[in-house]
């Protein structure tokens, strides 16, 4: 055996560390992969929005697949992915369950789902971030797939776009369709 | 003159600016001691470098208020940081968690100094070897 191996070690060391580190420059470290991921939703009671008769608890998210956006009238990029919610509406495609994240106040929900319109079924107002860290939620928007069974089967950071709901929402859907 | 001193006084003992609301604090001092110490540990997911004990991030302040909730409610320190960790992961310990998957973390640099320390005693070692050899060589050459 060549004994000089031991002299290249640490450059053999740098070159995989290196590549690691390169690797890993494109990821988003905002992007912390939920330990939420098929586990049951935690509890939660969440009270409904100035003019709404019902809020939305952990007990509603049961029998149906459902979507849980978290949402809020402050936040750009929610409005952002609002149309495409109101069209997932429209088509019946799947129920959406809001929590209306951290209002300012409590007529800017209501406020600003009369303008741009409503897609939820049921709206939990959660101006103590209640339900936003019963989802370990790190910022708006954010969508869950929730199975029939309540458990949370994937989870979406940032806006909703036809794009990524093609490719990701889609196919996750069409599975557990099948279950 | 009088100002210069005030100034100078000021200066001297800076208020520390903290991130904790008076609002926020337990009436029990020793309710709070624990929510300041367990806060302390847990990161801000928004900023993610600082303690939620240190941000003024609102989530930070809703987590140090839920923190304090849990507390009042009876739940101890364990299973305060169980009930954030169930929902964020282990990503929201500042400090890791020594397990499996965080044993590189925590023993890497530990094994990666023996592993050199090994191979700088291999290596003077070898190298008494070859000198002794080279000696011995010299010795016979001289003999003959």
């Amino acid at each position: 055996m060549n004994s000089r191996w031991p002299y290249y070690a640490p450059l053999i060391i740098l070159g995989v560390l290196v590549s690691y580190f390169a690797a890993s420059l494109g990821q988003n470290p905002a992007e912390v992969k939920s330990v939420l991921i098929n586990k049951t939703v935690p509890e939660f009671v969440l009270p409904p929005i100035e003019g709404n008769f019902n809020g939305f608890s952990s007990s509603d998210l049961k029998g149906d697949i459902v979507l849980v956006n978290i949402f809020g009238s402050w936040c750009f990029a929610c409005r952002i992915e609002h149309p495409f919610l109101m069209q997932l509406k429209e088509t019946n495609t799947i129920p959406i369950y809001g929590i209306d994240w951290r209002e300012p106040d409590r007529t800017a929900g209501p406020k600003w789902l009369k303008k741009y319109g409503n897609p939820y079924t049921r709206i939990g107002d959660d101006p103590k971030s209640l339900g936003a860290i019963a989802f370990g939620v790190t910022g708006a928007p954010e969508t869950f797939i929730i199975d029939k069974n309540g458990i949370i089967r994937f989870k979406h950071i940032g806006p909703i776009t036809k794009k990524n709901w093609d490719k990701t929402f889609k196919p996750i859907l069409e599975e557990l369709e099948k279950k | 003159m009088k100002a210069y001193f005030v100034i100078i006084g000021i200066l001297l003992f800076p208020l520390t600016a903290l991130a904790v609301d008076p609002g926020e604090i337990l009436k029990d001092s020793k309710l709070e001691k624990r929510a300041r110490a367990i806060s302390k540990g847990l990161r801000c997911v928004v900023c993610q470098n600082q303690s939620i004990d240190d941000s003024d991030a609102q989530l930070a302040r809703d987590l140090r208020i839920l923190v304090r909730n849990r507390i009042l409610v009876g739940d101890s320190d364990t299973a305060v940081l169980d009930y954030v960790v169930s929902r964020y992961g282990d990503f929201v310990l500042l400090k890791p968690p020594v397990k499996g998957v965080t044993l590189v973390l925590w023993f890497g640099p530990v094994l990666i100094t023996l592993a050199g320390l090994i191979g700088l005693i291999l290596f003077y070692r070898r190298q008494k070897i070859r000198l002794n050899n080279l000696i011995q060589l010299n010795n016979k050459g001289q003999k003959n």
